[in-house]
Formats: structure tokens, sequence, C-alpha cells
């Protein structure tokens, strides 16, 4: 299917009732959604419905000596307990190696390990029964990093050992340079988490004969029924998944979660059984942004030109492997940044540890590298005295460079042309340019805001510039694909289209796509999506900026066959009329409801052709085919490169270290833009998460233990902390992909971080090695 | 021996939501408003996403005052009036606001939009003109994680300025 491009004329003239791809139509779920009619997976119920609880582990790393449920079992309105003892199946769930366990039965291997489950009448209830399980541990000496993990004689917290993965990738020979410039540094990074606004949620209901149905939110209802199937010793097809209403997701919702713990419960009581995580336990149920180490050393010439760039990348897997795997992967492609670079050493390497369990979140690897690699251009700039954007430019990848990976980017790129967007913004005034001095502009514009800590004295301001990349959709030889049926009936006097997929609407809008891709190919202004269930093939991962090309690649072909059918049909019912008109070499058009045979030549109405019972066509939509890493890391492990830049300019009261940005840039190429508005928003969104971690959200973890699990102490930004922003789209078409769209989801989130910080590093004249940058690594040191 | 108070010691109620009675039965004193709304009166439109007041998903008139509904003991708003997002419906200001939203990209995910919607109606009920500065300030008690906020703003002001269409408001 790959290779198709959208005729010319599918574009945003297809008039207002089907206003199709390139519009920015609303979405469908919008008028629900505000209004508070829209159900979420926490606003389910059902009749004689109980409520689920989770008992977890409080220590990082402990035997289980013993379990007694005796007393939880008699508390007022329990109806079950339940252990490991009671997981019908493998008692192990994971998205790349099961090795999580749904309940743990000898070991805890992280605070928060689930290791019993209570049903009760009441949520209440519930959590007071939990409270009366009893466990006896015998606690372990916990391993807290990456290099305990890897240390002679470190303790196997799972069977194969502490690495998890370790990705070399070699090109050229690093040490063959004398460099006129050489600039080293080390990087950490703080465990960000997704923070989506709805916590994990969902009601299992037993159906009669055995099967369970599982309201849920989640990123990829497929993965969570297989790894079910797998748990409750059921075959897939008894178990069916429906996404119930996704409040966010980021990566926290790609591994199961509660999902199990639902359908264990449900089907031990025969009842429909509901959960809801607190906030609290959502911190300890879903997996978190890695912890990083980032050691770089970039060799230049004087006149900037990347001679050599050797790093090592560790991050902290935590107690369960997860997407780990995945993770370092990118990590490592992604760690020399859009550069052109011949002679490079990477190391990537992902341990297990008694920490929180670290996987998916937004940008997946490629976030934390871009901190090392956009901290080290800056750098690199001041050390040859040239200007930052200068030095990217001189060394910016285009067409025809290749990957650390050996990989040939193909096609035009963007990344030059995001940099040269960058520096040919407007300047930015100077704090005082409008004459009333440093607090012009009210309290809200200084930091530390109404908070009045400053006459404006230490104010200073920094502007900086970052620039990231990854690869959108699945990697290394993954065979990903997506499904879609798409449906035309007669409804009305009217034909109407339905449509089917698995794809999980987690926010960001690829219902809405769906819509729009049905408008544009079939010339159908009324459809419908159906909620996403396990009844269709998979759509894959709402992951990886996959969704649109994926997604939207299986509606266009479902609907690309439906065509198809109706230019059959038309042949069928009116003979001799329709052969001539569409043999004549006119290409047909849907458009309005009717088949024509060119611009404007009338064929027949849908409502002509389309029979009483409907016309329905299903598609799988695959992507070429990539490769593993072979030797060195060398291959063609990925299908399309997605690329953001930022300019962050910020203002630093370097006498209380505090912050406040003053305006923020974002260019972003997404091939092209089928949604304007969702578009714009995905890099609004992606943005604001990534000055999150470049200022305030780090998960506080000592001793194994997440110190600040809520919304009072795990900062996330308000509206106050996001400054105006511009968004600058670039529609560079990716010629594989439908309408040749490339992923829009995370970029953004990618290169916002190292811009902000570089903002602060100009502001502040300090190095800043750990992100998120803290107040007192701002702080001017005297000069005595 | 710990015994939960919550569960020992409860009321009645009788609350008034959306311009209608209730009256609630044995409602552990602890409860919160966002809880009773939620689990006995089935209005799900206010959100439970951090249950501290911090993150204002749970917003909710309590008379004519934007509270967070997790914060507010259910026996605190008995003989006070309460209006969630469902009952916004025929309230001019919050249906400028909720159509600027949908058309502007204010909405992603949603989770968090009943209570902007909210919010927002409280901002401009009060102060129709209020201008930027003043609409950023008073929305910081409200968390959104997919919009980044931009678009949030951009349709509360172009909630403030545009024309009553009562037809597409409702």
């Amino acid at each position: 299917m790959s290779g198709q491009q959208a005729p010319a004329d599918l574009t945003r003239d297809t008039g207002e009732a089907s206003p199709g791809v390139g519009s920015s139509l609303r979405r469908p779920d919008g008028d629900l959604k505000v209004r508070g009619q829209f159900a979420f997976s926490s606003d389910l119920s059902a009749p004689d419905m109980l409520w689920g609880h989770t008992v977890r582990s409080p220590h990082p790393y402990a035997r289980i000596v013993r379990i007694d449920t005796r007393r939880a079992r008699r508390a007022d309105g329990v109806v079950a307990v339940l252990t490991a003892a009671d997981v019908p199946g493998r008692n192990g769930f994971g998205l790349v190696v099961s090795d999580q366990p749904v309940l743990a039965s000898d070991v805890v291997r992280y605070v928060g390990d689930p290791v019993a489950l209570v049903a009760a009448e009441t949520p209440e209830a519930a959590r007071l029964a939990a409270a009366l399980v009893e466990v006896e541990y015998a606690e372990l000496e916990p391993v807290l990093s990456l290099e305990a993990a890897l240390a002679p004689g470190a303790p196997y917290l799972h069977p194969d050992g502490n690495l998890v993965r370790a990705i070399d990738i070699r090109r050229g020979d690093v040490d063959r340079h004398a460099a006129d410039a050489v600039v080293r540094g080390t990087y950490t990074v703080g465990m960000q988490d997704q923070a989506p606004l709805g916590t994990e949620s969902g009601l299992a209901i037993p159906d009669a004969d055995g099967g369970v149905h599982l309201l849920v939110n989640s990123q990829w209802i497929h993965a969570d029924r297989n790894q079910l199937a797998a748990v409750l010793d059921l075959p897939p097809a008894r178990i069916d998944v429906t996404l119930a209403g996704v409040g966010g997701a980021f990566g926290a919702r790609e591994d199961i979660t509660l999902h199990a713990h639902l359908c264990l419960l449900a089907l031990a009581t025969r009842r429909p059984v509901k959960m809801v995580y607190s906030r609290e336990e959502s911190f300890l149920g879903h997996v978190h942004r890695h912890p990083a180490v980032l050691r770089y050393e970039h060799g230049a010439a004087a006149d900037g030109r990347l001679l050599y760039v050797r790093c090592s990348i560790d991050l902290d897997g935590g107690a369960y492997a997860s997407t780990s795997w995945a993770v370092v992967s990118n990590a490592a492609a992604f760690a020399v940044g859009p550069y052109v670079c011949e002679d490079v050493d990477i190391r990537a390497r992902v341990a297990y540890t008694n920490n929180p369990p670290c996987g998916a979140m937004r940008g997946f690897g490629a976030v934390q590298a871009a901190i090392g690699h956009e901290a080290q251009m800056d750098r690199l700039a001041d050390a040859l005295g040239m200007d930052p954007i200068e030095l990217r430019l001189r060394n910016v990848l285009d067409e025809g460079d290749l990957m650390p990976t050996g990989q040939p980017l193909r096609g035009r790129l963007p990344a030059r042309a995001i940099l040269e967007s960058l520096r040919d913004l407007p300047p930015v005034a100077d704090r005082t340019d409008d004459g009333f001095g440093p607090m012009s502009g009210g309290l809200l514009r200084v930091p530390g805001g109404v908070g009045n800590v400053t006459h404006g004295e230490g104010i200073r301001r920094g502007v900086g510039y970052g620039i990231g990349f990854k690869a959108g959709g699945m990697p290394e030889g993954i065979r990903d694909y997506s499904t879609a049926r798409v449906r035309l009936f007669p409804i009305g006097g009217e034909v109407v289209a339905q449509v089917q997929t698995s794809a999980a609407e987690i926010g960001q809008g690829v219902n809405t796509i769906a819509v729009q891709i049905v408008q544009t190919e079939l010339g159908v202004a009324d459809v419908m999506v159906l909620p996403a269930n396990t009844s269709v093939g998979s759509a894959g991962s709402s992951s990886a900026s996959r969704q649109t090309y994926m997604t939207g690649g299986a509606v266009q072909a479902a609907c690309r066959a439906l065509r198809e059918r109706l230019i059959d049909l038309a042949h069928e019912r009116y003979g001799h009329r329709a052969d001539s008109l569409l043999e004549h070499g006119h290409e047909v058009v849907l458009r309005d409801g009717a088949l024509l045979a060119g611009p404007e030549q009338h064929v027949a109405r849908l409502t002509d052709l389309v029979p009483d019972d409907g016309l329905e066509e299903v598609r799988r939509f695959d992507h070429r085919a990539t490769t593993p890493y072979g030797v060195d890391g060398q291959g063609e492990p990925h299908i399309q490169f997605i690329f953001a830049g930022h300019r962050a300019v910020a203002d630093v009261d370097v006498e209380t270290g505090l912050t406040q940005l003053v305006q923020l840039d974002v260019v972003q190429d997404v091939g092209r833009a089928l949604n304007p508005v969702a578009v714009e928003g995905q890099m609004h969104g992606g943005t604001a998460q990534g000055v999150g971690l470049a200022l305030m959200e780090e998960i506080q973890v000592s001793g194994g233990r997440i110190r600040n699990a809520s919304f009072t102490d795990y900062l996330i930004p308000t509206v106050l902390d996001i400054p105006p922003m511009t968004t600058t789209i670039l529609e560079i078409p990716d010629p594989e992909a439908p309408y040749g769209v490339k992923g829009a989801g995370e970029p953004a989130t990618i290169s916002s971080t190292p811009a902000v910080v570089n903002a602060l590093r100009r502001a502040s004249g300090r190095d800043l090695s750990h992100v998120p940058v803290r107040p007192w690594d701002l702080i001017a040191v005297e000069q005595s | 021996m710990s015994q939960d108070l919550s569960q020992e010691l409860s009321q009645d109620l009788s609350l008034n939501v959306n311009g209608r009675d209730y009256e609630l039965e044995d409602v552990p004193v602890a409860t919160s408003l966002l809880s009773v709304l939620r689990d006995r009166m089935a209005l799900y439109g206010a959100k439970n996403a951090c249950e501290q007041g911090e993150c204002g998903s749970c917003s909710v008139f309590l008379d004519d005052d934007v509270v967070c509904s997790c914060l507010v003991l259910a026996g605190q708003a008995s003989g006070r009036t309460v209006r969630t997002v469902e009952g916004l419906d025929d309230d001019p200001v919050g249906g400028r606001v909720r159509r600027a939203m949908v058309e502007l990209g204010g909405v992603q995910c949603g989770f968090c939009t009943p209570g902007f919607v909210v919010t927002a109606t409280g901002i401009l009920g009060a102060d129709p003109d209020a201008d930027e500065d003043a609409i950023r300030e008073r929305l910081a008690g409200n968390l959104c994680r997919c919009t980044g906020y931009t678009k949030i703003i951009e349709a509360i002001l172009q909630a403030r300025t545009a024309p009553v269409d009562e037809e597409a408001d409702r």
C-alpha cells in the first residue's frame, strides 16, 4: 500500500459539508466533552457493580514470606480477596518480555508492586479491607542505580541478569581526529511522569460463558487483550476490550496496569468490577520516563564542522522491562541529533533496578538524547565563538546524509528549513525596551510572579535554541500494521459512512482524522467513528506518532476498496453510460454523495449504488519493512524521521533562581497537516510537556520510594508557566505515507526542553548539567 | 484497632444541584461534594484527577463561586446552590465558552475540559471584559496536560467577545 499519494484534487476545497483532509474539522467528541457528557473510563458504572482496590508493596525489594487475607475477607462489604495463587494463567505481562507479575508471588521488586486485590461493595470498603491484608516481607538490599545493577556480584533482579539491553552504534573512527575544539559534558535527566489528567480506571464485566468484557483507558487494546488472554488463560476471542474514554496517555497507557486486576476480580466474583486509581496510585501504577545519565564528547574543526561524537547513555529501567528495549534503541539512534557526523561511537544501555519501572513517554528516548546533544552544540558554539544556529546549520542533516546507523536519509529533509525558520524569527525585545524598566508588564511577567520576590534587579534574559528528531512508527523490523473497516449504508435518503478501528483516541484526534479521510476519499459528509474495540484487527499502538500514518493509511485503503466497489456497481447498474463515461479517460471522483467522471460529469448518486444492507470493506495497512540493527548498530531500522525545533526566551532572576518564560516559538515538519488546528495542538501540548521537564517535573525517588506522588508535590506547568507560543508548520511530504503525512505527536516534546535549558544557560551563565533545572542551579555565584 | 470514622458517622443531606433537589441518606461525613456528585447523583461532569485541589478538574459553582468540589465536604454544600458543568447548558456565557473551546481546538483528551468550562464561565460571568492577564491568573488553578493552554486562552478570549448566538450556544 505504500507509495500512494493523494490526487491533487483531494485537498481543502471539497466544500463545507464535506471538508476532508487539510481542513480543521472539529473533534467529533468535542461537544460531549465541553458539556461534561463524554464518558471517560472513570465515569462508567454497571448494575450490581463492585469496586476493586490494590494492595501494593511498601518495599523496593523483598521476599514475600506470607500473605494472610483472612481479616480482609471478613471485613464489611468484601466479596473477594485475590493473590498470586488466584491467577489462572501466566502470572506475568509486558510489552516486550513478560517479566512483570500481575500479583507478586515470591518477590516484590519496587515500591508499588501489586501483591493482592480486594473487591468490595463500595470504594471505601475496598480501600479499608486492602489495609487489612497482612503481608509479611523479608526485606532485601535494594539495587538503586544502574551502576549498582551492573556491578560485579550484584543480585540478579530477573533470571537473565540486570542488563535489559545495550546498543552500541559505531561508524568510522572517533580517534583519528585532531579537533580544534573539544567539548565534554555529563548531563543527568530526572524521571518524568506522563501525568495524564485521567488516572488509570476501568470496568470489567463478566459475560455469561466465562469470558470478560473490559472497558478501559488504553493506548493499544489488542496488546492489552493478548496479554490478558495469557494471564486469564482464556482464548483471546473470549476477551472483549473496548476503549473507554481516555483522559490523556502520553505513553503511560502502553503497558497494562489495572487491566488484569479488573478481569481477575470480575471473573472471580461474577460481578462487574470498577477500579479508579487515585493520583498517588497512578504514580505507582504506571511506568515513567527513564532517568538518564548522558556523557558526551564532541570534537569539531575550527570552521564548526563536527568531526566526531563519542557518547554513552545510561537509562535506569526500574524493576521491569516494559518498553526499555525500544527506548534505549531510540536514545542510541538519535544520540547525535540531526547532524552529519561520520565518526561516532555511541553506547547506550538500560538496566533493571529496584526503582519505579520506566517505559514509554512521548519522545521515547529521543527526549533524553536531545538534552545531551543540544547542550553540547551550544557549548561547542561558544568554544568556537560561533552563533549557535550557524553551528547547527553547518552540520545539519540533508538529503543523502547517513544516520549513525548508516541508514541513508531519503527525500528532502526539513532540519535545515527548521533552523533557518528559527534564525529568521523576529528578534526578541530586551526587557527594558519599552522604557518602563525591569518590572514592565506586571507581576505575571517576572520570575516569581505574584509571589512578588523581586524588584527586577537580578533578572537576565536569555534566548535558546533546540532541534530534535526521532523516528515515527515502530522500528527494527517490527511488522507493524493497522486495520480499518469502513461501511457505507443508506439512511434517511443519504449515504452515510461508519468507521471501525481499534485505534486508541487518546485526545490526539485520530478519530477526527478518520472522519476527514472518509470525507475526502468517498465524498460522504456524514461519517461516524464507532468506539474502538477488538472486533476488528489491531490498529497498533497510539504511540510513536504513528496513528495518522498507520490507521489513516488503513482507513484510506478501505475507502479505496469501497471506491472500486462503487465503480463496479456503477458499471453494473448504468451499463453503457457508465462505461463510456468512466472509460473515457476520466478519473472517478466521489464528491457530495455522488460518483462523477472527472470533475463535472455526473454518473450516479451513491444512494442509487449502495444497497440497503450497505457496502463494507476491511483493509490492513502495512508500512515498508525495516531491519534490525546489525554489527556495530548498522542497518535501516527506521521508517520515517520527524523533526521539530524551538526558540525559547526566558527571564531568569539570578538572585532567586526563579524563571519566567517570555516566549516560545515552535517549527515542525508534519509532511502534510491533515488537520492544522489539531497539529498546532500537538505542537503546543508537546512543547508544554518539554517545558515541564526543563523547569519543574521530576519524580523524586529516594531509597526506591517516590516522594512526590501527587499534583501538590509533582508540578506540571500551569497556564502561568506557559508563555505565548508561535507555531510554524512545515509541509514536506513523505512520498511513502498516506497524503504525505509525518508523525506529529512527539517532535515538539523533544526540542522544547533543550531550547528552554539553553535559554537558561544564556541568561544565567551557568553550565546546567541537570534537567529539570532547579533554582539553585541558576543562582549567580558571587565573585569576591 | 483503628476504625475509620468516616464509616461510622454519616448524615442525611439535602442538596440543590443544577436546580434540582436531591435527598441523600447516610452520607459519611467525610464525603466530598465531588464524590456525591459522581457516585450518588451520576453527575460525572466534574472529574477526579488529583483530589487535592490542585488541578481544577472538579470545578463547580457553589452559589456564585467556582470551587474545587473535591475540597468541599458534601455537608458544606447543604442549603447552598451547586451548579456543575451539566447545569450550564442554558447559560449564555457557558455556551459561548463551550462553542469557542470546540471551534478553536481548546479540547483534546477533554478530561480537564469541564473544569475549564466552569472556571471560564465564572471568570467571564463576573468580569465580562477580563483581559488576558486576568484570565490567565484566574485559570492558574486548572491544569491541562494536552493543549499547552494556548488554544484554551484563545477560546476564552473569543468567548469574551463573541456575539451571542443563542441557537449555536445551546
